[in-house]
């Protein structure tokens, strides 16, 4: 408890504007030093903490009582702010390149952010606050559905990315405010964006394997504003770091980067106001209070209103256009980022349209459903494929055309592939799941062909690191038009012996036994199918009174099978679903690609020499998630809520 | 005009045609994709559309839970506990949540005869946790 006094005091922080980096340390230290007292907290089963009491268990197995810390509101925003201070003392630690100005700028920015958080964190969200005389004797629980390794790494990682783009953002600020807004500040803000982009790549797709594994019912995106808070912010990151490229080696578009660094940010708290203050109708909908959204939606109108209040004052220091052809790879990146920034629109607009119909209509309540987002930004983002298949063909300033000409040439076989493929392995084609094939296939042979030539002329790390940002991408696109539409499903009633055929194979429910975990009661179904078993269970979390379901998975490299158990009948039955989903794990493999390439990228651009006409870490990731969403179709009907 | 100033003035065009295309097909997209929310009263007023998808919502009234003896089919009423209540059937597994006396929402149709058939049921994600379209329930007269 003493710690808090200690941040008191800290946070006049932003007020020095010198010798700032020393007190990030200790911002960060104090903070850490906070976040193990309540680790301790939780591993002592301290339930005279409120927090603790409400969110723990004694029969909770340990790194679930960690992982407990960030499972619930209080602890997961004083994670948020251990974040915050971890990437402001990054920035204080490897600043030393940064003018004094520059840097005084950057971690005031930083430093004024957390505080803000902190205030936050005090007033609206103190995680240490006691129950005292009336100690409970035991604690509540944590939410079942988050007892799962998933639901440890996850949100972590996602608020590693979300902060991450603070220092970006305060970059932006302080390059406006001091008006040095060139090439070496994009050089300065690229690594922090990168690794920021790469967390919130992992972030996201940790999000999606958790709902899939753990939910039980292989649903694996919903469209709900939860995911669509993570997702926005990544669309923005996603086009900031390719008009970074552009500031980089041609020396323009830097006020659009700028807005993109403070947009990026400020959808970053707005998904956190948006998670936070409950005002969504959503399946998440963990933490909800209205006092928190109303100081959320502060401290949101303050970051997103004021930077965009300094970049409108600075906005006069325009610089000449930049001059380039048609076929450039500044106008790929323009597409590129145009293309990223609808699709960014559609989503928002999804989002936030039943919140702008509750108000304005008093009261009513409406949903948009996954269709809208599945016909809406699934065809922008085939497009922007197409055009990722260019980036390692068109050069700065112009490319011939006939380099471009002689991409048609692999993107009709690839058109063939992707249409006879799926005919030979599942016998019938959907139009987008041609498309997706067919762009994706063009978008690896035009990056491995690249490779090829290079080998023989310079292979740079930025080269490398776009290829495989790309590929990854382009893996995961493949996923997602396989896991989508080529997926079976299919709900029986089934008793011990009896079998239920689904796409060819057949699953016997071979028996069903009664087990035990430390905190919960289960029923197990053993399923067989084609000689292995795979096993399924409901489960009872005895101190919350909760009922999961742990979905069964037959892992394989082209397909899960994945076994639900439902409800059990009075004659001893009981409902199952199955499902067959090809190539699932590829979705989550790409992005993993995608994110290591990022964050190879991150570390390595200092160290090489420029090649100004040609390589450079130029058009990179696009990755994945841009059709991930493509499926949640189907499935996950009746599922989890 | 020069022309970095065409090309930009071009560029500018293409993009605003592609934004307003987009906006056009997402407009659309998303008028055939909203389901607008109606709770138990207004289903049993006859104020509920027919055969459109819509959502509705209730408590699972207590001992209305009927299977059928084979396959999946199960019926049950959603109450707002002043009054109105409406039965639902709904063939597929119900969530691992969903229980009687709990808070309940279903999306599909309703059909002439004051059926509503369900396509998907969802019931609440936690204990604590009620879904702010049946939280009005308690206040709607």
């Amino acid at each position: 408890m003493a710690a808090l006094g200690l941040w008191g005091g800290h946070r006049s922080q932003p007020a020095l504007l010198h010798a700032v980096s020393g007190l990030a340390q200790l911002q960060l230290a104090l903070l850490l030093g906070a976040f193990a007292l309540l680790a301790a907290a939780f591993l002592q089963d301290d339930f005279s903490v409120l927090y603790i009491a409400e969110n723990s268990n004694s029969s909770l197995p340990w790194y679930y009582k960690i992982s407990a810390i960030w499972g619930a509101h209080e602890g997961s925003f004083l994670l948020w702010t251990l974040v915050m201070s971890a990437w402001t003392s990054a920035v204080a630690w490897a600043g030393g390149r940064l003018a004094s100005d520059t840097g005084n700028y950057v971690l005031g920015t930083m430093g004024l952010i957390n505080a803000h958080f902190l205030l936050y964190l005090l007033l609206a969200s103190n995680p240490f606050l006691r129950l005292v005389p009336n100690v409970p004797v035991d604690g509540a629980d944590l939410n079942p559905v988050l007892q799962d390794f998933g639901q440890i790494v996850h949100p972590p990682m996602l608020y590693v990315g979300w902060l991450g783009f603070s220092v970006a953002f305060s970059l932006a600020v302080a390059a406006l405010l001091t008006r040095r807004l060139d090439d070496d500040w994009a050089n300065l803000v690229r690594p922090w964006c990168y690794l920021a982009w790469a967390s919130l790549t992992v972030g996201i797709a940790l999000g999606s394997w958790c709902a899939y594994h753990e939910l039980g019912w292989g649903g694996w995106w919903f469209w709900d504003p939860v995911e669509n808070a993570s997702f926005m912010p990544w669309l923005a990151g996603t086009a900031l770091m390719h008009s970074l490229a552009v500031v980089r080696k041609r020396n323009g578009f830097h006020h659009w980067a700028a807005l993109l660094c403070l947009v990026t940010f400020s959808l970053c708290l707005a998904g956190a106001f948006l998670v936070r203050s409950g005002v969504l109708t959503c399946v998440h909908a963990i933490a909800s209070d209205p006092t928190r959204g109303v100081m959320l939606l502060a401290i949101l109108c303050l970051v997103a209103g004021g930077s965009q209040v300094i970049n409108a004052v600075r906005y006069r220091d325009m610089k000449p256009p930049l001059g380039f052809e048609l076929l450039a790879r500044e106008t790929l990146l323009l597409i590129n980022n145009l293309l990223l920034m609808t699709a960014l629109g559609t989503v928002f607009v999804g989002t936030m349209f039943p919140l702008v119909y509750e108000a304005l209509s008093g009261g009513g309540r409406l949903s948009v459903g996954p269709p809208y987002f599945n016909r809406v930004f699934l065809p922008i983002m085939c497009v922007l494929v197409g055009f990722l298949a260019l980036a390692p063909i068109l050069r700065w300033r112009s490319t011939p055309a006939s380099l471009a000409v002689a991409a048609w040439k692999p993107l009709v076989m690839a058109a063939a592939a992707g249409v006879a493929i799926p005919l030979l392995v599942a016998g019938w084609i959907t139009f987008a799941a041609v498309a997706a094939y067919s762009l994706a296939g063009w978008v690896i042979w035009t990056h491995v062909a690249d490779l090829a030539r290079r080998r023989r002329s310079a292979v740079t790390i930025g080269s490398i690191t776009m290829i495989a940002g790309h590929l990854g991408f382009a893996v995961a696109v493949l996923a997602l038009a396989s896991a989508g539409p080529y997926s079976h499903v299919s709900q029986v009633r089934m008793a011990v012996g009896d079998s239920a055929e689904l796409n060819g194979r057949r699953y016997t429910l071979a028996a069903v036994e009664d087990t035990q975990g430390p905190n919960y009661l289960a029923t197990r179904g053993r399923f067989e199918v084609e000689g292995r078993f795979i096993e399924a269970e409901k489960r009872l979390y005895t101190p919350r009174d909760v009922v999961t379901t742990e979905g069964g998975i037959g892992h394989g490299l082209f397909r899960d099978l994945y076994v639900s158990m439902g409800e059990p009948f009075d004659d001893g039955s009981w409902g199952v679903q199955l499902q067959e989903k090809p190539l699932i794990r590829w979705i989550w493999a790409g992005a993993m690609i995608v994110a290591i390439a990022g964050i190879l990228a991150a570390f390595t651009s200092g160290r090489l020499p420029r090649a100004p006409s040609f390589a450079g870490e130029s058009g990179r990731q696009q990755s994945k998630s841009g059709g991930r969403a493509a499926t949640a179709r189907g499935h996950a009907t009746s599922g989890p809520v | 005009m020069n022309p970095i100033r065409k090309r930009r003035l071009q560029l500018i065009v293409f993009a605003l045609a592609g934004v307003v295309a987009t906006a056009a097909v997402s407009l659309v997209a998303l008028r055939q994709n909203i389901d607008h929310f109606y709770p138990p009263h207004r289903i049993v007023s006859g104020d509920a559309p027919v055969e459109v998808r819509i959502r509705a919502g209730g408590y699972v009234e207590p001992g209305s839970i009927e299977r059928e003896a084979e396959g999946l089919g199960v019926r049950f009423l959603l109450t707002d506990r002043a009054g109105a209540s409406f039965q639902v059937a709904y063939d597929g597994l119900l969530p691992s949540l969903f229980k009687e006396d709990q808070g309940s929402i279903v999306v599909g149709r309703l059909a002439e005869d004051g059926l509503f058939k369900a396509d998907q049921v969802l019931a609440r994600h936690d204990e604590n946790y009620t879904p702010p379209e049946l939280k009005d329930l308690d206040t709607i007269p």
